[in-house]
């Protein structure tokens, strides 16, 4: 890999590079920026989702406590 | 089951990505008219290609959800217009760079190109509030699918009008007359128009696979008659 980007030619980074490089990172933070507003979607769904966990253990909880009174 | 095969895609878009980011910087000859500021062509124009069809696949998706009502494929409509207008902004700063470093300046309104690019891209930014407007689902579903088969045209002819125009600006890269790409050129240009157009499928899917997931959790909700967790979007549709 080193051996490959030694024989490579160096990046010319003067006033072309800047907009080069300028134009590739405003790619990457977009991509960036997306990924991290599906990021917190998913947090949400998770959130949700642990709290329709919580409801239904609750539930379930409440259903055998009831059968166990009606036994009694 | 949107989410199957999305690994694979990923690893395989990671992948493309990589080895056309490799070609362009490693691989592509400099451009003897333009020099280093050329390599922003491997970025920009695959872009702009990719979303372009993707709006024209949104259409199709649209003219499939008419013909056959399956809110399914209002979602995919929405979703490939969705990521086409994410790919459009990227095509409109990428391009004022390009613009700038080439031209001097940001924007160039004489050109036809770069105009009808953003008119384009205007009349779907329009798509939002527009699905927005209408609350019942199904109705927003229906005219949310004419707006895109309408626009979905649009698309196409307008590329058509812009190559009559025959701008001395704007370079055809693709022209058989004058020549075209050289080969390496060629090459390089194909595997990032791959690459995007990968990246496209791969970030329908995950936000096809997101929206789905969502829409699960509200069916559960709905199932065990549990309590709302407040305000949801009224725009996407609901994936099922």
């Amino acid at each position: 890999m080193f051996e490959l980007l030694a024989a490579t030619p160096a990046l010319p980074l003067d006033e072309a590079g800047k907009y080069v490089a300028g134009t590739y990172i405003v790619f990457v933070v977009l991509l960036v920026v997306y990924v991290g507003i599906m990021a917190m979607k998913l947090q949400r769904i998770e959130r949700e989702l642990r709290e329709l966990a919580g409801f239904a253990e609750q539930r379930k909880r409440d259903e055998d406590r009831e059968e166990v009174g009606a036994d009694v | 089951m949107y989410g199957k095969g999305l690994r694979p895609l990923s690893i395989a878009t990671v992948a493309m990505l990589t080895l056309s980011l490799s070609l362009v910087f490693f691989y592509a000859p400099l451009d003897g008219d333009q020099g280093f500021i050329q390599k922003i062509f491997y970025l920009h124009v695959p872009l702009a290609i990719t979303a372009l069809i993707g709006f024209v696949v949104g259409a199709v998706f649209a003219v499939l959800h008419l013909r056959s009502g399956d809110s399914r494929w209002d979602a995919y409509s929405y979703v490939s217009i969705h990521m086409s207008v994410i790919f459009g902004v990227a095509v409109l700063i990428t391009g004022g760079i390009w613009a700038k470093a080439s031209w001097g300046h940001w924007w160039v309104w004489d050109e036809p190109t770069l105009v009808s690019f953003l008119i384009v891209f205007l009349l779907y930014a329009t798509y939002y509030p527009f699905r927005y407007a209408i609350e019942d689902r199904d109705r927003q579903a229906r005219y949310a699918s004419v707006f895109a088969i309408t626009a979905g045209a649009f698309v196409p002819l307008n590329f058509m009008a812009v190559r009559l125009a025959e701008s001395l600006v704007h370079p055809r890269v693709f022209a058989t007359a004058n020549g075209g790409l050289p080969g390496s050129m060629r090459l390089t240009f194909l595997c990032s128009l791959a690459a995007m157009a990968l990246l496209w499928v791969t970030l329908v899917k995950f936000e096809l696979t997101a929206k789905s997931a969502s829409g699960q959790v509200k069916r559960l909700r709905r199932a065990l008659d549990a309590p709302a967790p407040g305000a949801t979007s009224r725009i996407a549709p609901e994936v099922s």
